[in-house]
């Protein structure tokens, strides 16, 4: 097990380098001169130079990247052009809100897609495998802010359910986290469908069903436990999209998430906010991927057994 | 005991319908071991998965009756049914590697049969199991109750697959290919043991097997399907010395000889027709050595020649139809 | 040349094989039978509009802002007075337009880059499949958005920005397949004849590679104009006058409390558009699931 988690590592941080010099790339041959947009337009030739010089920006793009690699190791992403602060600062306090956001809707994914999968494929191919499969997919089939629009709209406006924009309580994350959780639904539900759909070919469904187990017995106990363990992989898949689908939510529903500085930091050509959050979020993508790996093996006794022996 | 008695089972495929047991009459009487052989589809374990009614859509029973000990178990309800699942009737299965659940313990499987069926508490349901595994055969029972299937060689496996079938000394024992994916020591050991549990525990076995060989050293009785019906069934001793059918002497070539190994001396010639497009007339005719031009017009009846022994063949009896 | 009429052979059967599976899909499967209609009735609907269309799409008209539908126009007029349906449906060649070509594109380059990879193996293969890690490792919005900001934004920027994004699953996808068809019989006779390695990839192995991409291809189209419109929504997308979908919700978002249809309707047709692509893509992978695990 030690082995296995030790060689996952070795896997994810060349990519995580390789994401780090893409973004780096990318957003280092963007137009526009770092110094007029952090001071302004109005800012004296001979400033800028300094400035230039202060920051390293005529330095070679890879010594440049090196430096930045090297500073992110120890959480260093530069300082915000626009609100002139630590970029690990604001990650940092904008962090837990997604983290909060992000949990809930997958919690609101696998309520919606796992029974919906399991109802799909006990029924397969009926009206009832349709409309349950409809409605998981409906959520992956519209745009989250439009779905979170409509929400308040519909929710918040016209019956006053609940709160429109804000943070301050259980309350606020509602509808944000049915919105967002429902547009992954989608995805759970087709995966716990198909597996579960695999799982009862098995022959030792046959077996269970031969000792004489009803039929929810025969899919709740024996089959259902089977399907799910690959459902836990998704979990990583998940957590890219719900994380791209936050940006969205979040802006919408005025969370202040990693979501909501990231469009900050677009609208505001913010590059090392952009950088750092990007980077960031998709050091989470890489983390949630190994998690689930390390999940799977260990709920499968097939996996951990052997590595453990 | 168990009388199966018309039995049609037909599978409705979107291209057409294939009858995988037509017209099936077989009677397994108490404390004995019944054998049904024949080459793979030829509808045996259709046959057997039709008394649990356990055959799985496209497939359905169409009609006929199947009676444990006079009850018509073909119109019990759902759960009168479940009740006779792995209670008085229970099966095995050729698999061992996959017939069992690998993310359970093999002890839990098979005491989740127990409790299912008897009013036990977890823990003498445990010891239960445990004592079903001595009984089977598989050392240290108690350590074994905690592995996973994976765990355990495909004889051990098949044990417990035994152990779980016997855990509520059931009536009726179907094994179906029990020992086919086993080795030949361990197949030997296998089969031991089931005769060994017939007589302990006083239960019938209906035996599906494509094996000569296993059926002449387990059964009392013998049916002989192919193409879904039986073509021919007899005792062991009158159908080894003296097969009628052209189909059974083919099988009874097949059999592996001692000291020669699993070399094949005869063959029949050709394949199971799909049973899709079965052939007009007898359904073994177009592979029969011995066809005449009757065998491809017409189906011959299942008819008695002497005393349990009846043969499906124009070349025996009746009306006008013995050319040999 | 005896491989090549081999070769045509298996290639006629296997084609006929794949149409006919997708046929007898479509036959027993209503769901995905009608889905296939939508998508159809909306190309053609977008494809004739002019034809039918009495208003023009950008033509303003001061008296009739807000106006709600009406049996003049029937989903009402937007803030400036044009007709909603008008500029629904002239929206709906955009939104398909970023759908088929940025998925065309990706594919185009993955299925090089995974027919490379997998028939190459080695260093081409490792160093094309790190590649397509790094990409997969991003959420694919946020990817886009970067890209997209990096290119300034416009309708150009997307295509690129969305067909960065999704190249990495194609190749990963084509590359298991040709692994697994490079051991195939056909292909070693091929080689053994002396056949050159590019008539190999493309002649032999991309047309076994079919079904994969027909199913790539429906899964993949609903995902980028989905993308399209978030794009859009953060100001990173479409760039009026040319309006999509996307495009049209966020425009018409901060009239939502007082004239909602302005904001529903685009939203109600991508929602149709993608569902509709969506259990058309799933009835289609089913079909077409025996031909991939060979």
């Amino acid at each position: 097990m030690f082995k296995f988690i030790l060689k996952r590592i070795l896997i994810s941080v060349p990519v995580l380098i390789g994401v780090a010099l893409v973004l780096f790339l990318l957003l280092n041959v963007v137009p526009g001169d770092p110094v007029t947009l952090m001071m302004g337009e109005h800012i004296k030739p001979d400033l800028i130079a300094m400035f230039r010089e202060r920051m390293h920006l005529d330095d070679p793009v890879l010594i440049r990247f090196g430096r930045y690699i090297l500073n992110a190791l120890r959480g260093d992403f530069g300082v915000s052009y626009k609100e002139q602060r630590e970029v690990s600062d604001l990650i940092a306090m904008a962090f837990p809100h997604t983290v909060k956001l992000t949990l809930y809707a997958v919690l609101v994914s696998w309520m919606i897609g796992i029974p919906s999968g399991i109802v799909a494929a006990v029924k397969q191919n009926t009206f009832i495998d349709r409309v349950f499969m409809g409605f998981s997919l409906m959520g992956v089939s519209m745009p989250v802010f439009w779905a979170g629009l409509l929400a308040q709209f519909v929710f918040a406006y016209k019956l006053e359910w609940l709160p429109t924009t804000g943070y301050y309580s259980f309350r606020y994350y509602i509808m944000p986290s049915v919105v967002l959780g429902w547009s992954s639904a989608g995805t759970v539900a087709r995966l716990t469908r198909s597996n579960l759909l695999e799982s009862l070919r098995n022959d030792f469904i046959r077996t269970a069903r031969a000792k004489g187990l009803s039929e929810s017995a025969v899919v709740v106990g024996h089959a259902l436990k089977n399907a799910l363990i690959p459902v836990v992989t998704v979990m990583a898949l998940q957590i890219a999209s719900l994380l791209g689908g936050a940006v969205m939510t979040e802006s919408v529903f005025g969370i202040p998430g990693l979501g909501r500085i990231a469009m900050k930091a677009i609208s505001d050509r913010d590059m090392p906010m952009l950088q750092g959050t990007v980077l960031f979020t998709t050091a989470i993508v890489i983390a949630g991927n190994f998690v689930a790996d390390v999940m799977y093996a260990f709920l499968d006794p097939r996996i951990s057994v052997d590595g453990a022996g | 005991m168990l009388e199966i008695e018309r039995l049609r089972t037909h599978f409705f495929t979107s291209r057409g319908v294939a009858p995988a047991v037509d017209d099936v009459t077989i009677t397994i009487p108490p404390k004995s071991i019944v054998g049904v052989v024949g080459e793979s589809g030829c509808g045996k374990s259709v046959t057997a998965l039709s008394v649990l009614r356990l055959v799985s859509s496209p497939g359905r029973i169409v009609s006929g009756s199947i009676r444990l000990d006079g009850e018509e178990l073909l119109t019990k309800s759902g759960s009168a049914m479940r009740a006779i699942r792995g209670d008085r009737i229970s099966m095995i299965f050729q698999e061992p590697m996959t017939s069992l659940n690998p993310v359970y313990t093999v002890g839990r499987q098979v005491s989740e049969a127990i409790t299912l069926h008897r009013n036990v508490s977890r823990a003498e349901a445990r010891d239960g199991t445990v004592e079903m595994f001595r009984a089977v055969g598989i050392p240290e029972p108690e350590k074994r109750f905690k592995s996973y299937p994976h765990q355990l060689s495909g004889g051990l496996r098949q044990r417990v697959m035994i152990a779980m079938a016997m855990a509520c000394r059931p009536e009726l024992l179907i094994a179906d290919e029990p020992t086919t994916a086993l080795d030949v020591t361990t197949e030997a050991q296998i089969l031991r043991l089931m005769k060994e549990l017939e007589t302990a525990f006083g239960a019938s076995i209906m035996l599906i097997t494509h094996n000569l060989g296993v059926v002449a050293e387990m059964c009392d009785y013998v049916y002989v399907m192919y193409a879904g019906r039986i073509m021919e069934q007899a005792g062991v001793f009158e159908l080894f010395d003296n097969a009628l059918h052209p189909y059974t002497s083919g099988l009874l070539g097949a059999i592996p000889r001692p000291g020669g190994g699993r070399r094949r001396l005869f063959n029949i010639e050709g394949m199971v027709p799909s049973l899709l497009g079965l052939p007009r007339g007898c359904r073994f005719s177009p592979r029969c050595e011995r066809a005449v031009s009757r065998c491809h017009e017409e189906e011959p009846e299942l008819r008695g020649v002497a005393g349990e022994h009846s043969v499906r063949c124009f070349l025996y009896g009746g009306e006008g139809g013995a050319v040999s | 040349m005896a491989d090549f009429e081999i070769d045509a052979a298996r290639e006629v059967t296997y084609d006929e094989s794949v149409s006919k599976s997708l046929r007898e899909m479509l036959r027993k499967n209503k769901t995905s039978a009608v889905s296939l209609v939508i998508v159809v009735l909306i190309r053609a609907a977008a494809a004739a509009a002019p034809l039918y269309l009495k208003y023009n799409p950008n033509k303003h008209s001061l008296k009739e802002r807000f106006a709600a539908p009406s049996a003049a126009h029937w989903l009402g007029c937007d803030d400036l007075g044009r007709d909603q349906l008008t500029r629904l449906v002239y929206g709906a060649r955009i939104s398909i337009l970023i759908g088929l070509i940025p998925t065309s594109l990706s594919m185009i380059v993955g299925t090089f880059l995974g027919l490379l990879s997998g028939y190459a193996g080695g260093r081409t293969d490792f160093w094309i499949m790190r590649a397509a890690d790094v990409v997969l490792a991003f959420p694919s919005l946020l990817l886009a958005m970067v890209v997209s900001y990096t290119l300034g934004g416009g309708i150009m920027s997307i295509f690129v920005a969305l067909s960065a994004v999704s190249w990495a699953g194609t190749a990963r996808v084509i590359r298991a397949q040709a692994m697994s068809l490079k051991e195939k019989e056909f292909v070693e006779a091929a080689r053994s004849v002396g056949v050159s390695d590019p008539v190999i990839m493309f002649r032999h192995i991309l047309p076994n590679c079919v079904p994969n991409l027909i199913v790539l291809f429906t899964l993949n189209i609903p995902g980028a104009i989905l993308n399209e419109s978030s794009l859009s929504f953060l100001g990173v997308g479409a760039a009026p006058p040319s309006t999509s979908w996307g495009l049209m919700v966020y425009r018409y978002k901060t009239y939502l409390m007082s004239y909602p249809w302005l904001a529903i309707a685009p939203g109600v047709a991508i929602l149709i558009f993608v569902l509709a692509f969506n259990f058309l893509g799933d009835g289609v992978r089913d079909a077409l699931d025996p031909y991939m695990k060979d």
